[in-house]
């Protein structure tokens, strides 16, 4: 019951919760078309190396690239937990990026947020945009816009 | 009535109104006398302003106004066409065109009133003994003017302009036996929704049978609330002064409404020409009676919201979408193979249900008509999306006119081919690349008249465009009888830019040289004119039409002239391509570049300056090794054969390895987005393979 008067009370928004490595990270639910099963990925030639590659959806030729070396991290390894989370932002193409793991989904309001300060990020941190706690633990909430068109950390 | 879904149409026919106007001045300025292309013109003119008038774009009517009144006076004899009256007629095409783009991309006109044309127009309509047809209507107006002030002295609404249109009808309708008001309303200045009160007048007004010919502010205005606490109406109605005065008064809110009966003087009794305008007038009546009813629809919102942004709606006006006209015949065709379609689904559908086991067979049969329908559907369709390039050419001639005369140079464009068929998108994108070839002609490639006379040349220089199909590509070859390419010229110009050595222009050959031309920044001509010469004239030729799929060669002779051949894809959306295999993934190679397919041993392989080649029929191919370039992990172990794709690009072959032939099939191409980056730009894009894998296009050209 409290739960949702806080709901009422203050704006709050849903978070696909998604592990990349041993952390988690937060998508918000409005950017996301669809979650995929892992699937054939066909690899393009000379393109950035973050990009895995592109996908058939719905008769679509999506693009996918990967989170985890777009962070900077090592290559991903495909299980079978690992999925493909669709992203559609406003008026942009779709883009599919690989995740290890989708867990749930949250609702954070703002209070339980905390910015995470621009100026002091470093190059990694500037994919996120804030910081969601949880009962469980701590969600970094990816922004998207950098992390899609955002060319490459040097 | 909204008029806006009228706009496509009325877009469309501007074009093609104005593009008739443009072809038949230019037969006018080589046969004055020409008596049908007069008449055409004058037809073409009165359509325009006609429609200009039906969808209120009032500044686009003034304009084709104006223009029109010439056109009369050259009709009746009155005015003699000169070079310098078809010079200000083009500039005024130019401003119609203008305010059609604005309309086509913001649903308005713009602001532009065109002054200095329209003063141009009527200095040209001055100078002619006869008085100028638009003067009597401004005289006319200001008698109305005069007699107003007389007898109503401090009413607003006498302050209120006509235009011509209006009191054309007000004209009519007092013919017809009609009244005509005017009033200026007053609303108490503790409303709160005045537009609502506003909206109310006017429906109790037309409750009357009255009709609101003209309001000031504009009805937009008073929709968006900007007027202060009064407003001037005209109304055309049945019914007596008192009872519409009365009816507007009973409005709650509105303080008085003041105003007196007009009695224009037909002020448009004229000529024959305004008679013909009679069977206009109604179509303009019908826009009038149309306002109103627009509004009734928003008034209830008005009075909702309480602040309605009536605003917002038209700054986010809907950009018009492209068409293609369609004939019908390509249509029926379409509607017959869809519905063999539906027999052949639905025989298969009757074989689902029966038992399978019959015979095996029939079915093949019937999944062979399935194809030969989807094979001829995708053809109709094809048919559909392909548009003559005509509607691109036809700008050129007036350019080449246009550019006569700033370059003083005399020339003649002659044009083939102009029903040649390409995909629509090829044909959106195809005018500016040839308008640059065509201006490269005219500015670089001819030389001056006195120039040409020395040389034992026609004095008029000519320029050409031929358009052709040649197999599945279409070819536009651009070019002129003017001087050819200077390749001494061309390369000197590169050294000094420092683009290449003294020593590498030395050992270049003819066609390398010319194919400097082509790199950015790059110009020959010695001085810049502001037709051509910027150095960005040429690369950016040969960019847009190899994102086309296609690509420019040149044929040149120094003296004799320069060709340039462009050679487009038919279609862009599906294709015939190869399918091969390397390592373990499937690439699409389109069928027009593949010359042959060979079979060659290992052994067959040569080296020239340390790269492959292979000999094939006597003709040196270097060999590329798409592995290699792609990056594709081997899979197998080579066992001395190897399948080699010679592919084409203009003259120039490629052999391409490949590990293994799926065959040939038709694939439809999609994008692979902007977000992908292929820096080598050797994969052009994407298909999607009968078993819903992706597989990617080369782009075979980028490897030669």
């Amino acid at each position: 019951m409290d739960a949702l008067n806080i709901a009422k009370e203050y704006d709050s928004t849903q978070y696909i919760v998604i592990k990349i490595g041993e952390e988690q990270y937060g998508i918000d639910i409005k950017y996301v078309d669809n979650i995929l099963r892992m699937q054939n990925i066909t690899r393009v030639p000379h393109t950035q190396p973050y990009f895995k590659g592109v996908i058939n959806l719905r008769g679509e030729v999506v693009p996918v690239m990967s989170l985890r070396i777009k962070m900077g991290l090592e290559e991903d390894v495909i299980t079978k937990n690992s999925r493909i989370i669709i992203l559609k932002l406003e008026n942009n193409a779709p883009v599919g990026i690989v995740v290890d793991e989708v867990k749930e989904v949250v609702s954070l309001d703002e209070r339980s947020i905390d910015e995470v300060s621009r100026n002091s990020a470093k190059s990694e941190t500037t994919f996120i945009f804030g910081v969601g706690k949880v009962e469980e633990g701590l969600i970094s909430l990816l922004d998207l816009s950098t992390v899609i068109n955002e060319k490459e950390i040097v | 009535m909204d008029v806006s879904q009228y706009l496509e149409i009325f877009l469309d026919e501007t074009g093609e109104h104005l593009q008739n106007l443009s072809d038949q001045l230019m037969i006018l300025e080589s046969e004055p006398e020409n008596e049908d292309t007069i008449n055409e013109i004058f037809r073409a003119a009165h359509s325009l302003k006609g429609m200009a008038g039906t969808m209120g774009y009032k500044r686009m009517q003034n304009l084709t106004h104006d223009m029109e009144n010439v056109f009369s006076e050259i009709r009746n004899g009155k005015m003699k066409v000169t070079s310098h009256l078809i010079d200000i007629l083009f500039k005024t095409l130019d401003a119609l065109e203008e305010y059609k783009d604005n309309i086509q991309n913001t649903q308005d006109e713009g602001t532009n009133d065109n002054e200095p044309i329209i003063k141009a127009l009527q200095a040209i309509l001055n100078g002619t003994e006869a008085p100028a047809a638009d003067e009597k209507p401004a005289e006319a107006k200001a008698e109305t003017e005069a007699k107003a002030d007389a007898s109503n002295e401090g009413a607003k609404w006498a302050q209120v302009k006509l235009q011509e249109a209006e009191q054309h009808v007000m004209a009519d309708a007092i013919v017809k036996g009609l009244h005509v008001y005017a009033f200026d309303v007053k609303v108490q200045e503790s409303c709160v929704l005045k537009a609502a009160r506003a909206f109310l007048v006017f429906k109790a007004v037309e409750e009357l049978g009255g009709e609101i010919v003209v309001s000031s502010p504009s009805v937009q205005d008073i929709e968006d609330e900007k007027f202060d606490f009064d407003f001037s109406i005209f109304v055309i109605c049945e019914a007596s002064f008192d009872d519409v005065k009365k009816a507007i008064v009973a409005v709650s809110e509105i303080e008085a409404a003041e105003g007196a009966e007009i009695d224009i003087e037909n002020p448009l009794l004229e000529s024959a020409e305004e008679e013909e305008e009679e069977e206009k007038a109604p179509a303009k009546e019908e826009t009038q009676v149309a306002a109103p009813e627009a509004k009734q629809e928003v008034a209830p919102q008005a009075a909702d919201n309480k602040q309605a942004p009536a605003k917002k709606a038209a700054s986010k006006a809907p950009v018009v979408n492209r068409t293609v006209r369609v004939d019908i015949e390509k249509l029926d065709v379409l509607m017959n193979l869809v519905s063999e379609l539906i027999i052949a689904k639905n025989s298969l559908v009757s074989f689902g249900s029966n038992d399978v086991s019959s015979s095996g067979s029939e079915f093949n049969e019937q999944i062979e008509y399935l194809e030969s329908v989807t094979t001829n559907l995708h053809e109709s369709v094809m048919k559909v999306r392909m548009v003559p390039i005509e509607s691109v050419l036809q700008k050129f001639p007036r350019m080449i006119r246009d550019l006569s005369k700033k370059l003083d140079k005399p020339m003649e464009l002659t044009m083939t081919g102009e029903e040649t068929e390409l995909d629509r998108t090829v044909v959106d994108e195809i005018g500016d690349p040839l308008m640059h070839l065509l201006r490269n002609s005219a500015d670089h490639g001819l030389e001056k008249a006195d120039v040409r006379r020395e040389r034992g040349k026609n004095p008029v220089g000519q320029v050409f465009l031929n358009a052709y199909q040649e197999g599945n590509n279409v070819i536009i070859d651009v070019g002129d009888d003017g001087n050819g390419i200077d390749t001494a010229i061309v390369k000197a110009k590169a050294v000094e830019k420092g683009q290449i050595t003294q020593e590498q222009a030395d050992a270049m050959s003819e066609k390398e040289a010319v194919d400097l031309l082509f790199g950015a920044g790059f110009s020959t001509a010695k001085v810049v004119s502001d037709v051509s010469g910027r150095g960005v004239g040429l690369d950016v030729v040969k960019s847009k039409i190899e994102a086309l799929g296609g690509d420019v060669t040149v044929k040149t002779k120094l003296g004799e002239g320069s060709t340039f051949s462009v050679r487009l894809p038919l279609t862009l959306a599906i294709i015939q391509a190869l399918m091969v295999v390397i390592g373990e993934e499937k690439y699409a190679i389109a069928l027009g570049s593949i010359d042959t397919i060979e079979s060659v041993t290992e052994d067959d392989i040569k080296y020239v300056e340390n790269k492959e080649v292979i000999n094939l029929r006597g003709i040196v191919i270097p060999i590329v090794r798409l592995d290699s370039i792609l990056n594709v992990e081997k899979t197998k172990e080579s066992d001395g054969n190897l399948i080699v794709v010679i592919v084409k690009k203009g003259e120039q072959l490629a052999g391409l390895v490949v590990d293994e032939l799926m065959g040939q099939q038709e694939i439809v191409i999609k994008s692979l987005g902007k977000y992908i980056n292929c820096s080598s730009r050797i994969i052009s894009g994407a298909t999607i393979l009968g078993d819903g894998e992706v597989a990617l296009i080369l782009d075979t050209n980028v490897l030669m």
